[in-house]
This record gives C-alpha cells, sequence and structure tokens, in this order.
C-alpha cells in the first residue's frame, strides 16, 4: 500500500463520529467507551451511595425510625449489588478501555464492536435489577450473596435478579475476552510483556479471573432459578441437596471476585506512586509474580466465608491457612509500595495522598482480614459489624480510593484540563476523616457483638453507630463534592490547561500524547520509543 | 478511494456498531419476558420469543457483517488472531460453565448425600431428621422427592450417542483437512456428515428424554438426580444444538465458495466448539451416566 492511501485512510477516521446515538450509543473508540464506564460507574456509584446513606438514617439510632426491616434488607442487598457489580467493577473497566491500548501502544481494543456490546449491556441489566423495588415482594433481601433458601423465598425479584446477573456475566465475560486479546495481541511491536506498565499486568491477570469465575456464579444462580421455579432440589435437603452447596460455588466465584475488585487498584497505585516518588517502581518483576500469586492462591481459600457453616476440620485448617498464605504475596505488593516511596522525591498531589491513604487503609483492611481468616477466631466475628469494617476497608478505601486517586491522575490527560489542586486536596481530607468515621468504628461495634444486616439493635451499641452514621453522611456529601470537581474539570471551569506530561515524574506512553488524548492513537503499529516507558527489561 | 477498502496493513476497526445495541434489547427482551412469565405476571411467552428473534436477527446481523469484511480481506493476520483468542477464552469460560455443574454433582455426591445419611459429622442431622435414609448415590433425597424412579441405561441410547459424537468430530477432522488440500466438494460432504450425525445425536437424546420421563419416571424434579441429570445433559444438548446451527452456518459458507485453504478461522472457531461439546459429553458419560 503507498502512502498517500494509508493517509487518506486515516484521514477518515480521525474525526469522531457526529450526533449522540452515533457517537455513543454505536461507538467502537475505546475511549469512548472508557468514558461510557466510567460515566455509568460513577452514576451507579452515587445511586448505591444514596442506599447506603438511607441504611445509615435508620442506624443513626436504635429502633425503628425510617424503613421496615423487610426494605432495609433490600437496601443492603441491593447497595452491595450495585456497588460490586455497577460501580467498582465497571469502573475498572473503563480504565481498562481508556489506558491499556495507550499503555501499549495499540489503535484500539482488540474486538471493538464487542468492547461496545460490553458496555450496553449494563444499563439495560441494572435497569432490570433496579426495577424490582417496584415490584410484589420488592427487591433482592437476601444479602448479595443470595444465600438459599432465604433467597428463594422471595418474591418476583429472583427471576429478574438473576437475569440481570446472567447478562453482567456476559459483559464481564467479553470485557475480560477483550482485555486479554488485546493485552496479548495488540501490544506494539517492541512491547515485551516485562515492559508493560503495572496495570496492564494487574488488568490482564484480572481478566483470566473473570473469565474463570463469572461462568460458575452465572450457574450457581441459575441452580437457584431452577430451584425456585422448575422444581430442582440443587439446594434442598429433602431432596438430596444441600444449601451449603450454594455457598460453596457462590464463594468459588465471590472470593477471586473480591481481587477482581483488587488487582486493577494494585495496577493504578502502582502507576501513582512510582510518578509522585519520581522513582521507577521498587521490585516490579516480584509485583508481576504477586499478582498472579494472589490470582491463584484466590482459587483455593473460598471457604473461609464459610467457617461457621459446619465444614469438616480439616476443611476449617486448609482454608484457614491457604488464606494466610495470601498475606505474603500482598505483603510483597505493601513493601514494593513504600520501597518506591524510601528516599523519593515525593509531592502530595491529590492522587498521591489518594495512593498513600490507600496502602495504609488498605493494609488495615487486609490485617482484619487475617483477623478473621483464623477460623476459631471467626465463630466470634462471623457475620458482625467487624465483618462489615473489614470488607470496608479493603473496598471503599482500598478500591474506591483507588479508583478515585486514578481519576484525579488521568482526568487532565482525558479531558485536557486540569483538575482543582485546591478542590481535590479538600475532597481528599474530606473523605478520608469521614471514611475513617464511617467504617472505624464498625470493628468495635463489631467485636462487642452487633450482627451486621439489622435494622434495629441493642442501645449499647447507640454511640458508635451514631458516629458511623455521622462519618457516613459526611463521605457521601464529600463523593458529591467529587463530582462536582470532575463535572468542573471537563468543562474546564476553575481550571487550567493540562501539559502532555501532566506530571512532572512521569513515565509511560500516556504521558508522550497530546492532552487531551486524541481520539485515535498508535494507529501506524509502529514500535514504541522505549525512553517513555516506566519499565524496560535490562537483560 | 476503492483501494482503501481492500487496505489490510492497518489493524481494522470498524468505524460503527449498530448491532450492540439490537443485541442489548434482544437480551433484555428475552430477559424479561421469561421473568414475567415465570412469575405469572404476564400469561403469555411472547415478550420472550420476541427477544428471542430480535437476538437471532442481531446474530443475522452481525456476523453478517463480519463475513462480509473478511471475505473483502479487511483482516489481516493480527485480527485474526485477536478474534482466535477470543473464541479461545469464550470456550474456557464455557468449560468454567460445565466445570460450576460438575463441581456440584460432585458436591453432593460425596459430601452431600453421605452426610445426610450420617457420615462424618452427620449422624444426628441423620437419626434426628431423615432416620433411616442411606445416603447411597442415585438418589432423590430422604423426602423422596419426585417419587421413585429409575435410571436411564447407559450402554443404550448413551452409548450409541458416545460413539455418534465421537465420529462427528473425525468427520468434522477430515473435512478440515480436505480445506486445508482446497478440496472443497469433500469438506461439504464431511461437513453434511458431521450435522447429520450431531443432528441425530440430538435425535436420541430427545427420544432418551421422553422415555425417563414416560417410563422411568425420572423427570427434573426427581430429587438430586434428577436435577444434576437433566441440568448437565440439557445444558450440553443445548451447546450441541448450537454448534450444530454453527456447523449448518459454515457448511452453507463452504457451499457459496468461503474461506480459503489457508485463512479459515470462522471454521476453525466451529471445529474448536464442536470439539468442546464432545469432550464434555465424554465428561458426562462417564460422571453422569457410567459411574
Amino acid at each position: 500500500m503507498s502512502h498517500a492511501e494509508t493517509h487518506s485512510h486515516d484521514h477518515d477516521h480521525d474525526h469522531k463520529p457526529k450526533g449522540f446515538v452515533k457517537r455513543w450509543l454505536m461507538t467502537t473508540n475505546h475511549k469512548d467507551i472508557g468514558t461510557l464506564y466510567l460515566i455509568f460507574s460513577l452514576i451507579m456509584f452515587i445511586f448505591g451511595g444514596a442506599l447506603a446513606m438511607i441504611i445509615r438514617l435508620e442506624l443513626f439510632q436504635p429502633g425503628l425510625q425510617f424503613v421496615q426491616p423487610d426494605f432495609f434488607n433490600q437496601l443492603t442487598t441491593m447497595h452491595a449489588l450495585i456497588m460490586v457489580f455497577g460501580a467498582v467493577m465497571p469502573a475498572f473497566v473503563g480504565f481498562a478501555n481508556w489506558m491499556i491500548p495507550i499503555m501499549i501502544g495499540a489503535p484500539d481494543m482488540a474486538l471493538p464492536r464487542m468492547n461496545n456490546w460490553s458496555f450496553w449491556i449494563l444499563p439495560f441489566a441494572f435497569t432490570m435489577l433496579a426495577s424490582t423495588f417496584f415490584m410484589d415482594g420488592g427487591a433482592p433481601a437476601a444479602g448479595w450473596t443470595l444465600y438459599p433458601p432465604l433467597v428463594l423465598q422471595g418474591g418476583h425479584n429472583l427471576a429478574f435478579a438473576v437475569f440481570a446477573i446472567h447478562m453482567l456475566g456476559i459483559s464481564s465475560i467479553m470485557g475480560a475476552i477483550n482485555v486479554i486479546a488485546t493485552i496479548m495481541n495488540m501490544r506494539a511491536p517492541n512491547m515485551g510483556y516485562l515492559k508493560m506498565p503495572l496495570f496492564v499486568w494487574t488488568w490482564l491477570i484480572t481478566a483470566f479471573l473473570l473469565i474463570a469465575v463469572m461462568p460458575v456464579f452465572a450457574g450457581a444462580v441459575t441452580m437457584l432459578l431452577t430451584d425456585h421455579y422448575f422444581g430442582t432440589s440443587f439446594f434442598n435437603a429433602a431432596g438430596g441437596g444441600d444449601p451449603v452447596l450454594f455457598q460453596h460455588i457462590f464463594w468459588f466465584f465471590g472470593h477471586p471476585e473480591v481481587y477482581i475488585m483488587i488487582l486493577p487498584s494494585f495496577g493504578i497505585i502502582s502507576e501513582i506512586i512510582p510518578t509522585f516518588a519520581r522513582k521507577p517502581l521498587f521490585g516490579y518483576v516480584s509485583m508481576v509474580y504477586a499478582t498472579a500469586g494472589i490470582a491463584f492462591l484466590s482459587f483455593i481459600v473460598w471457604a473461609h466465608h464459610m467457617f461457621s457453616v459446619g465444614m469438616p476440620l480439616g476443611g476449617e485448617l486448609f482454608f484457614m491457612y491457604a488464606t494466610f498464605l495470601i498475606s505474603i504475596p500482598t505483603g510483597v505488593k505493601v513493601f514494593n509500595w513504600v520501597s518506591t516511596m524510601w528516599k523519593g522525591s515525593m509531592t502530595f498531589e491529590t492522587p498521591m495522598l489518594f495512593a498513600v491513604a490507600f496502602i495504609i487503609l488498605f493494609t488495615i483492611g487486609g490485617f482484619s482480614g487475617l483477623m478473621l481468616a483464623i477460623a476459631p477466631a471467626d465463630f466470634q466475628y462471623h457475620d458482625t459489624y467487624f465483618v462489615v469494617a473489614h470488607f470496608h476497608y479493603v473496598l471503599v478505601t482500598g478500591a474506591v480510593f483507588a479508583i478515585i486517586g486514578g481519576v484525579y491522575y488521568w482526568i487532565p490527560k482525558w479531558t485536557g484540563n486540569m483538575y482543582s489542586e485546591r478542590l481535590g486536596k479538600i475532597h481528599f481530607w474530606w473523605s478520608v476523616i469521614s471514611v475513617n468515621v464511617l467504617f472505624f468504628p464498625q470493628h468495635f461495634l463489631g467485636l462487642a457483638g452487633m450482627p451486621r444486616r439489622i435494622p434495629d439493635y441493642s442501645v449499647q451499641f447507640a454511640n458508635w453507630n451514631m458516629w458511623s452514621s455521622i462519618g457516613g453522611f459526611a463521605f457521601g456529601l464529600a463523593q458529591i463534592f467529587f463530582c462536582i470537581i470532575v463535572w468542573r474539570t471537563i468543562k474546564g471551569k476553575g481550571t487550567s490547561k493540562a501539559t502532555d506530561r501532566v506530571w512532572e515524574g512521569a513515565k509511560g506512553l500516556e504521558w508522550f500524547i497530546p492532552s487531551p488524548a486524541p481520539h485515535h492513537t498508535f494507529q501506524d503499529g509502529a514500535p514504541v520509543n522505549d525512553e517513555h516507558l516506566a519499565h524496560v527489561s535490562s537483560h | 478511494m476503492s483501494q482503501t477498502n481492500t487496505n489490510n496493513d492497518q489493524y481494522y476497526v470498524p468505524h460503527l456498531a449498530k448491532w450492540p445495541i439490537v443485541g442489548s434489547i434482544g437480551m433484555t427482551m428475552t430477559a424479561v419476558g421469561a421473568a414475567i412469565y415465570m412469575n405469572n405476571q404476564f400469561d403469555s411467552p411472547i415478550v420472550m420469543y420476541l427477544g428471542f428473534a430480535t437476538l437471532i436477527f442481531m446474530m443475522f446481523g452481525w456476523f453478517g457483517e463480519v463475513i462480509k469484511e473478511s471475505e473483502s480481506n479487511k483482516y489481516n493476520p493480527q485480527v485474526d488472531a485477536s478474534f482466535r483468542m477470543g473464541m479461545i477464552w469464550f470456550i474456557f469460560s464455557e468449560v468454567m460453565f460445565f466445570a460450576g455443574f460438575f463441581g456440584a454433582l460432585w458436591y453432593v455426591r460425596n459430601m452431600a448425600v453421605p452426610w445426610l445419611g450420617g457420615e462424618g459429622t452427620g449422624v444426628f442431622t441423620n437419626t434426628e431428621l431423615w432416620s433411616g435414609y442411606e445416603g447411597v448415590w442415585p438418589t432423590n433425597g430422604p423426602g423422596n422427592i419426585g417419587g421413585k424412579f429409575e435410571l436411564v441405561d447407559p450402554f443404550h441410547l448413551p452409548l450409541i450417542n458416545t460413539v455418534l459424537l465421537m465420529a462427528s468430530s473425525i468427520t468434522l477432522t477430515i473435512a478440515h483437512h480436505a480445506l486445508v488440500d482446497g478440496a472443497r466438494k469433500k469438506v461439504i460432504g464431511w461437513l453434511i456428515a458431521t450435522v447429520v450425525l450431531g443432528a441425530t445425536f440430538l435425535f436420541f437424546q430427545v427420544d432418551e428424554y421422553i422415555e425417563a420421563y414416560q417410563h422411568l419416571d425420572l423427570t427434573l424434579k426427581s430429587g438430586i438426580y434428577g436435577s444434576t441429570f437433566f441440568m448437565l445433559t440439557g445444558f450440553h444438548g443445548m451447546h450441541v444444538t448450537l454448534g450444530a446451527i454453527m456447523l449448518t452456518v459454515i457448511t452453507i459458507r463452504m457451499m457459496r465458495g468461503h474461506f480459503k485453504p489457508e485463512s479459515h478461522f470462522g471454521f476453525e472457531a466451529v471445529a474448536w466448539y464442536w470439539h468442546f461439546v464432545d469432550v464434555v459429553w465424554l465428561g458426562l458419560f462417564i460422571f453422569v451416566y457410567i459411574i
């Protein structure tokens, strides 16, 4: 092909499609699809957060004030389903869409049409799921873990919830296949595996986890469906089945699922820390192996969620020790981040503040996880607020903080505008203080015996619950403030234009293209400049 | 420029995708239609059928577009590699889906049912709740859910079916070799043989279900045995049906002159899928029917 022809071909592509339908509904552009994912995730975050606000409002004082117990159970269930599948996972897929092709020098995702479908399933699935609030019997109310027999005793919602989960699963699997195909097949010619940014690595491993466990989850909820509607006996002891079977299948999915929500966070943090420490990431290769190690272990620890259900002693011991093993690769990661900062010339812009807070607060969540992993101790902690505190530390101050940090880190590249550093810092301190007021007291509540998923409680728990609610409202408000900051950055209000490099210490391909990133990048399939990469293997 | 259309130096990135949103609408209609029908909120499955029709319409449109692009040489080897990875990982996801059901079968047979029969720590469960229950597979549980039933004889229809599916994998492989050799007529012949074998398998499978329901009293409701038996073989049957449709499509494409000896990913993807359903059947034959 002559050069002129290629050029005119390029020219055709360079303009963004006009009109809402073509630009957003029919898009095949990884950046636009990434934007859709991120906006959708933010909307779901606010929706799921609103449910949490009602929960905290009810728990502000003992006694029943605002909602009925059954509606309270619907709130806790839907809050979790929406936050897990609607907010955190789509946010990471949004990051993947935006950043992975740029980071590896690819023209787009490997399967662009399927990429569009992965996204456009989500709004439909969540509309279906949320519509159950308005049905006879209301929304699912058995907790996000959907344990039978309780979940089978609800109203009309089961079929809707199950089908919504099927659709989310299809979306996630297609998204994960796309990520794997992109990373394995679309890297620029000189982009070896061990030159890839850690965010790309963590997503590659996350994608394997997704493909391995989402179908298992789909199978589990299908069994719920047939037990409820078609008379099968999977979870019915009278028919030779076992409700505990569901817990095993669910957690075989569920435990890798929690790593699906944290591994990309590790990737984002591993991008942010070196930039603001102005040092290369310490122990890059060990980070890759640690991520793979965590992913492997995630498949053999699931029953630590079920210590109190009645398992053979051998099972209790195996799952307890296997769980302890996870602290080794996770420790490698935490020490690597700390070593990256050691003697670095550090500055504390908003992304770095969130990243540092992530390391400290996620580690707290990790330690409470180790406490819960001790089988005999778990008999005390199981299904108490201690568990709630634990997973909110890893998911809110872990995953969500990484997402927010990632947004501050890359939003100048996405929009071409620098966010307001002053507002960003206010948002950080407001969030980090309120989130600890919100979740730290829940450790005490749990250790004192307050069970989770209840609308009313003994008066001895009143003080800490009030503190927790105050922290909750403040944290919720802080995220409305975050929406305003994002909006102002997109609109360029009170902000400055971002430079291409954005951050002085930033390395990686995304910092060597213009800000905002052009609609199409790396279309020529040419080798990328090694000088621009953060990790170039020396052997 | 006419020549730009055949430019495949670059990785082909389609401009606009109109089919995904059609697919989402179809999927949602199918799901909502099924849900309201199952809940008796609506007394006709029409919405589900319409949704399903929309999905089929989407597949015709979407795959048609891809086939057209492929036949006009828009795809370079790198695009081909993406498709390959997509199919491999899709099949892996299917493997995991079946693994969930096989896992359930393994768990109830080796854990749940023996515990109900008093093994391990289940002594009091057995004596207090299900006194006299022996916990031996096959079972419909201590509650005798679905009533007495008999088993399908593995060495009658299932054995024939095993032979049929194994043979279909061989005929498909012969067709593949013929395609690489450029012997198109031979390919079509062996493909038709494969489809016929697959269809015969499905016919016998339906026959077996009818026999189970009418003569053996073995139904989906026959406790845990019926549940695992029909869900595993049923999902497998659905996959064989899908695979047979895919085989039919590539047979028609062969007749229309599609595929080249050196490049025929569509053919290979279907072949991989067919071998996959074949392997799943072997698992079923051993773990569901024989053991």
